[in-house]
């Protein structure tokens, strides 16, 4: 129990900073510090995302930044998908879709390497809000 | 503004939509790591605007994995409530602590945890 704690604390507050998803942390702690099988850190992982993505919703929108039209579309259009994907998942073995995870990481990383090191990476170029920075509403 | 008028809009939804999902429910991660570059390139979305959309459509693909993963019998109930609660509060304290500091440190540090996490994942 406080292991799962642990791991939703330190999860939020490095997706928080950073930026990268909390799912990406979740499998991985879900797995090292509280010994699920990979097929069952992804499947919990997925629904304790659920909150997570909740709240930065509301906070997003807050500030205007939520196109809500494209959102609907994209969470609907995307239902096929998901299953076709947990179907997928629950076809290969834990030892497949861990290393493959292990892949995923990687990239995540490489990802963040990058973003880092192209000038800080977080002011997207063009069509920025007119006097806003990026990290108001981070 | 320019984000509404690119030709097949909801093509393009569509193809982003399925992408995610396809990719959430085959990792168990939200799938903000596809929607948002494909937001950027495909529909002309500024970053945090992707990022504030990506995050309300992975309330539906989150929680329509997670459904469907649960008919699996896969879902630890507990263990998901006692890490996304918690996770919440991580969230805003991170974003606190991002608005004080520049992360490139951080960042760095960080890659290098989740490469010695997948080394540890695969031979562990």
């Amino acid at each position: 129990m406080i292991g799962a704690l642990a791991v939703g604390i330190a999860g939020g507050i490095v997706a928080g900073l950073l930026g990268v998803g909390g799912g990406v942390l979740f499998v991985p702690g879900l797995v090292l510090f509280l010994g699920l099988g990979q097929h069952q850190a992804e499947a919990t992982s997925l629904l304790a995302i659920v909150p997570v993505a909740l709240v930065g919703t509301v906070r997003q929108d807050r500030y205007g930044n939520v196109e809500r039209r494209d959102a609907l579309t994209l969470g609907l259009l995307s239902l096929a998908g998901a299953a076709g994907g947990v179907a997928l998942a629950n076809a290969l073995s834990g030892t497949a879709l861990r290393d493959a995870f292990a892949g995923l990481m990687v990239l995540v990383a490489l990802q963040l390497v990058r973003r880092t090191l192209d000038g800080d990476g977080d002011v997207p170029s063009g069509a920025s809000v007119a006097g806003s920075s990026v990290e108001d509403t981070r | 503004m320019a984000v509404h008028q690119v030709p097949h809009r909801q093509l393009r939804l569509a193809v982003i939509g399925t992408l995610a999902g396809l990719f959430s429910g085959l990792f168990g991660v939200g799938g903000g790591s596809v929607i948002v570059p494909l937001l950027m390139l495909w529909l002309g979305y500024e970053e945090r605007r992707a990022t504030a959309t990506s995050l309300a459509a992975i309330v539906f693909i989150a929680a329509f994995a997670a459904s469907v993963q649960g008919i699996y019998g896969n879902v630890h109930l507990l263990d998901a409530v006692l890490i996304g609660v918690p996770a919440v509060v991580g969230v805003l304290v991170g974003t606190w602590i991002a608005q004080r500091l520049h992360g490139r440190v951080v960042s760095l540090l960080f890659a290098a945890l989740l490469i010695a996490s997948a080394v540890e994942l695969v031979l562990g």
